[in-house]
C-alpha cells in the first residue's frame, strides 16, 4: 500500500511537470498545443535510448532527454505558431500523431510497438520502497527546482511579454516585441519540461512504449491546469496532484459495481475523467486558483464620468 | 515503368477513399461555418454513425442503406443532445476552449460506445462482388457504393444548402450571426440544425468508413487526422474545399504509397496540413 501511495504521488509530480509545460506554452503565452505528448514521449525516448545504448548515466540521459525536447519545441515554432487558434489546435494534434506512428513503426529505433524496456533506473540498486522513495525524493526535487524557475520566468519580463502576445499579438509587437522569438522560447522551455516529465517517466518505470501517446493523458493535463487555474504555477502542480488521485479514485468504482469486464471499467474511468472535464471547465472556468492578475488603473480620461464631462 | 502502370489504380482508389472522407469532412467544415466552433468530437460521432449501422444491420437484419439513414439519425440525435449539455454552455468562453472540451466530450462518447460494444472488432453483413476491371484498373463494387453514397449525401447537402430557405438561413448564419438575427433567423435553432445536420453526416461517414475496415471504438480516431487535414486544406467552414480537400487528401495518401510505407500514409494528413497552411493560409478554394 506504501508503494501505491509513493507511485501516485511520483506520477503526481511527472503530471504536475506535464502541467507546468503547459502552463507556460498556453496559460501564459496563449498557444493552445495539443501536441504536448510528443514532447513528453521524445523526452523519454530519447533519455531512454541515450541510457541503453551509449551507457550514459540516467541524470545524463535526463537531461539529454529535456534538451531534445526543448529542440523539438523550438523546431514546432517553425510553420505552426503563426497559426490562428483552430488551426494550431489540428496542427498540433497531428503532428503528435506523427510522432505516434514514428514510434510505432520505427522499429529499428524505437523497438515498435513492443516498446523498450530495461531502462536503467535512477539508484537501480535499491528495490522496493527504498527505490520509489528516493526516487519520490528526486522527483520532487525536480519539480520543486522547475516549479521555481517557471515562477521566476513569470515574474520576469519575459513573463509579462508572454502574457502581453496571449492577450493581444498585435500590440505586443507595435511595442516592439519580437512576437515570433518569445513564442519559439516559451516552447523550446515548455517542450522541455515535458521532455524532463518524459526522462523521469521513462526511469521510473523502465519501460517505454508508444503507449504513451494515449489520447487520455492529454485530456488529464488539459484538466490538470483548467482545474488548477491557467497562468497560475500553483494551480498548475495542484491541479495535476487532484487530477492523480481522482484518476487513481476511480480505480476503485470498477470493484462497487459487480459484473462487469476490464474493458468496461476502463470505460468507465475515463467516462468519469471525461464529465468531471466538462463540469470543471462549466463551473469553474478560471479554475480553483484563478491566475493572479494585476489590477492596473485606468488612465483618468478614460473613465466613464471624465470622458462624459468633456464633451 | 512498374511504378507508373500502378498510378491509375492508385488514383481511382484515393478519389474512392476521398469521397468517404469527404462526408466527415464536410461535418467539421459545416458546424465550423455555423458555430465558428472545431468540435473534435466529430471522431466519436463517427464512431457512434458505425456502431448505430450495426446495430441496424446485423441485430434488426436491415440491408445496408437503411443502415446508412439509422446511423444519420442516431448520430444526429446524441451530437445535438451532447452538444446542448456540454458545450453549448460555454459558447461564451471562447471558441478554443469549447474546442478543447470538444476533446474531452469525444473521450465521454468513445468511452459510451466502448462500455456498450466493447473493444471487440464488429463487421457489418454485406455481400461480396468480384472486383469490375477496366484495363489495368480494379474496382471493388463496394468501394463503389460507398462511392456512391457518398456523393449522393454531398449532393443532397449541397441542394439543401444552395436551394431551401434552410441552406439560405444556414448561409446566412455562417456569414454574419448579427445580421441574419436581425432578418429573423434564429442562430439557436440554426445552430442546432448544422450540429445534427453535421454529427449526423460524421455518422454516415462512420458507416462508409465501417464497410471498409472493421468496426471499433477508435475508427474515428483513426481517420480524424485525415478527415482535419481535408476541412483545413479545404479552408475551414468552406464545404466545397472540405469535399476538394479530402480528394486530394485522398489521392495524396494513396500516392504516397509509392514511397512511404504504408503505416504512415496518415502522416500525408499532417504534411498537407503544414504544407496548406503555409501556401494557402485560406485554403485551396480560398475565398474569405
Amino acid at each position: 500500500m506504501l508503494t501505491y501511495i509513493l507511485t501516485i504521488l511520483t506520477f503526481g509530480g511527472i503530471y504536475a511537470l506535464l502541467a507546468l509545460g503547459l502552463n507556460l506554452m498556453w496559460g501564459m503565452a496563449g498557444m493552445a498545443n495539443l501536441g504536448i505528448l510528443g514532447y513528453y514521449a521524445i523526452g523519454g525516448y530519447a533519455s531512454a535510448l541515450v541510457t541503453i545504448h551509449f551507457g550514459l548515466p540516467v541524470v545524463v540521459g535526463m537531461l539529454i532527454g529535456t534538451v531534445v525536447a526543448g529542440a523539438l519545441g523550438a523546431a514546432t515554432c517553425v510553420g505552426i505558431v503563426k497559426l490562428r487558434d483552430d488551426y494550431l489546435a489540428i496542427a498540433t494534434l497531428g503532428f503528435a500523431q506523427v510522432l505516434a506512428l514514428i514510434a510505432q513503426n520505427e522499429i529499428w529505433l524505437t523497438n515498435g510497438t513492443d516498446g523498450i524496456g530495461q531502462i536503467p533506473r535512477l539508484a537501480g540498486s535499491l528495490h522496493g520502497e527504498a527505490f520509489n522513495i528516493v526516487y519520490l525524493a528526486v522527483c520532487v526535487v525536480i519539480l520543486a527546482v522547475t516549479f521555481l524557475g517557471m515562477e521566476v520566468l513569470r515574474r520576469s519580463p519575459f513573463g509579462r511579454v508572454l502574457r502581453a502576445i496571449r492577450e493581444d499579438q498585435m500590440v505586443a509587437a507595435t511595442a516592439g516585441k519580437h512576437v515570433f522569438s518569445f513564442q519559439m522560447k516559451a516552447l523550446a522551455v515548455g517542450g522541455a519540461v515535458m521532455g524532463l516529465a518524459g526522462a523521469v517517466y521513462a526511469h521510473y518505470i523502465g519501460f517505454i512504449s508508444p503507449e504513451i501517446f494515449q489520447p487520455q493523458l492529454l485530456i488529464y493535463v488539459f484538466l490538470a491546469l483548467i482545474l488548477g487555474g491557467k497562468g497560475n504555477n500553483w494551480g498548475a502542480v495542484a491541479g495535476a496532484f487532484f487530477v492523480v488521485f481522482i484518476v487513481e479514485g476511480t480505480r476503485f468504482v470498477g470493484g462497487l459495481i459487480p459484473g462487469l469486464s476490464a474493458v468496461q471499467i476502463g470505460a468507465i474511468r475515463q467516462l468519469i475523467i471525461g464529465v468531471g472535464f466538462i463540469v470543471v471547465v462549466q463551473n469553474w472556468p478560471r479554475g480553483v486558483f484563478p491566475e493572479p492578475l494585476k489590477k492596473y488603473r485606468q488612465p483618468d480620461d478614460l473613465l466613464p464620468e471624465n470622458s462624459g464631462a468633456k464633451e | 515503368m512498374e511504378i507508373l502502370t500502378q498510378i491509375p489504380q492508385l488514383v481511382v482508389n484515393g478519389l474512392m477513399s476521398g469521397a468517404i472522407l469527404a462526408v466527415p469532412a464536410i461535418a467539421f467544415s459545416l458546424i465550423f461555418a455555423v458555430l465558428q466552433i472545431s468540435n473534435f468530437s466529430v471522431a466519436s460521432h463517427v464512431a457512434i454513425g458505425a456502431y448505430a449501422a450495426f446495430v441496424a444491420n446485423t441485430v434488426f437484419g436491415l440491408p445496408a442503406a437503411v443502415a446508412v439513414i439509422a446511423a444519420f439519425a442516431v448520430s444526429g440525435a446524441i451530437g445535438v443532445v451532447s452538444d446542448h449539455i456540454a458545450l453549448r454552455p460555454l459558447r461564451g468562453q471562447g471558441p478554443l476552449t469549447v474546442a478543447i472540451t470538444s476533446l474531452a466530450l469525444n473521450m465521454v462518447l468513445e468511452n459510451i460506445v466502448r462500455f456498450s460494444f466493447g473493444n471487440d472488432v464488429r463487421g457489418l453483413d454485406i455481400p461480396i462482388y468480384r472486383d469490375w476491371i477496366f484495363g489495368t484498373v480494379h474496382i471493388a463494387p463496394q468501394q463503389f457504393f460507398n462511392f456512391l453514397i457518398a456523393a449522393v449525401v454531398t449532393a443532397a447537402l449541397f441542394c439543401l444548402l444552395a436551394f431551401t430557405s434552410i441552406g439560405r438561413a444556414m448561409r446566412a448564419v455562417a456569414d454574419n450571426p448579427k445580421l441574419a438575427d436581425i432578418k429573423g433567423i434564429n442562430p439557436e435553432q440554426i445552430a442546432r440544425l448544422a450540429i445534427f445536420i453535421g454529427m449526423g453526416l460524421a455518422g454516415v461517414g462512420g458507416v462508409l468508413v465501417a464497410l471498409q475496415s472493421g468496426i471499433e471504438p477508435t475508427i474515428g480516431f483513426r481517420v480524424i487526422l485525415s478527415v482535419f487535414a481535408a476541412a483545413v486544406l479545404g479552408g475551414l467552414g468552406n464545404i466545397p474545399g472540405a469535399v476538394a480537400g479530402a480528394l486530394v487528401i485522398g489521392v495524396a495518401e494513396e500516392l504516397s504509397l509509392l514511397a512511404l510505407p504504408d503505416a504512415y500514409r496518415s502522416a500525408v494528413g499532417f504534411v498537407a496540413i503544414i504544407v496548406a497552411l503555409l501556401f494557402f493560409p485560406r485554403g485551396i478554394l480560398g475565398k474569405r
